[in-house]
């Protein structure tokens, strides 16, 4: 296993984020093709969504958008400015930062929102 | 001090797979890895290899991983690196034997960029001159020694071994923005190629692996540009 720095875990996390967001998308988009076949089928699938698993996932699904988003504004400022490469590790940390502003509360509103009711 | 070490031990003619070897030995926490190594040789194994030529971080031969990170073990100090220190060849490059790679699918990916200058015109009647400014474009990848660090710290280089990888990227930029050659073009539509930078995706363990600190994300951003506005 290389240890390598900031950049490299970053950069997992924007694969594993990304690659999460295009499973999403593919199971997006075959629930709602289901409504070729009329509101039950699909409504029974949607009615899976109200699971404590995907529940979870939902949060999830907000934590890779939030992450993924944040990662890619993240390049293109490497790609525009010659001099954010300086600077990329406080890149990395504000990356985060922001990740943690931005999914702490929507994830305790999605959490609380299902935990209390 | 005693220190401890794990080796990684392999030998492409005799072993199915690599193994790990574990040496103790005395050693003063300024002393350097090579330091190290060369003792483990000389008195405790001599059948391990390695590369060493200068041993003073300027020829670039001894590059291997310790402790998970690409180094220059002439330049690694035993009192920076936790014990026990774990050697191994560098990753990405066919093991020969022991830290031996095979550098020479790093080199091919070298010599494709014309790491050389190329001016057909009359050479003025003392020397080519520059501006500071001219210089400093391309200052910071000058310094680049080749000892493979760089590329072979790189997941993209990892799982495509047909990418052109950070060093050979480092030379093309070397050439590319130096004011006095001439044949940017030519290297630019290599670097422009399906294998070439825009297989990078600025993890930056490159610019991290490198002895000589020398910025190759930036490069490698600087190579992005000029292809994109087409400026150089």
């Amino acid at each position: 296993m290389y240890r390598g720095a900031s950049g490299m875990y970053s950069w997992i996390g924007r694969r594993v984020t990304g690659l999460g967001l295009v499973l999403f998308l593919l199971f997006h988009i075959a629930d709602t093709a289901l409504l070729l076949w009329g509101p039950e089928p699909y409504n029974l699938v949607v009615r899976i969504y109200a699971t404590p698993f995907f529940r979870l996932a939902e949060v999830g699904l907000v934590a890779s958008v939030i992450y993924h988003g944040l990662s890619g504004l993240h390049i293109i400022a490497l790609d525009l400015w010659d001099r954010a490469h300086s600077y990329q590790r406080q890149l990395v940390i504000l990356e985060h930062a922001l990740f943690l502003i931005l999914f702490l509360p929507v994830a305790y509103v999605m959490l609380a929102s299902w935990l209390l009711h | 001090m005693e220190v401890k070490l794990r080796i990684k031990r392999y030998d492409s003619e005799r072993d199915e797979k690599p193994h790990w070897q574990e040496f103790t030995v005395e050693a003063e926490p300024t002393d350097r890895v090579l330091d190290v190594l060369l003792h483990i040789k000389s008195y405790i194994d001599g059948t391990l290899v390695f590369r060493r030529s200068c041993a003073h971080g300027i020829c670039g031969s001894d590059a291997m991983r310790i402790n998970g990170l690409n180094r220059l073990a002439c330049k690694t100090l035993v009192k920076d690196v936790s014990s026990p220190i774990e050697i191994e060849p560098l990753n990405g490059l066919p093991v020969i034997k022991d830290l031996i790679v095979d550098m020479q699918p790093f080199f091919e990916k070298f010599r494709i960029v014309k790491p050389y200058l190329v001016n057909d015109e009359t050479p003025p009647p003392v020397e080519w001159r520059q501006t500071p400014e001219e210089r400093e474009r391309f200052d910071d990848t000058t310094k680049c020694i080749l000892c493979a660090s760089c590329t072979t710290s790189c997941p993209s280089f990892w799982t495509n071994r047909e990418y052109l990888g950070p060093a050979s990227l480092v030379q093309a930029h070397r050439f590319i923005f130096d004011s006095r050659d001439r044949a940017a073009a030519e290297r630019l539509d290599v670097v422009n190629a399906r294998e070439g930078v825009w297989r990078c995706r600025t993890i930056f363990n490159c610019a991290e692996a490198c002895p000589r600190e020398i910025n190759i994300t930036k490069a490698i951003g600087q190579l992005k540009k000029a292809l994109v506005y087409n400026r150089f």
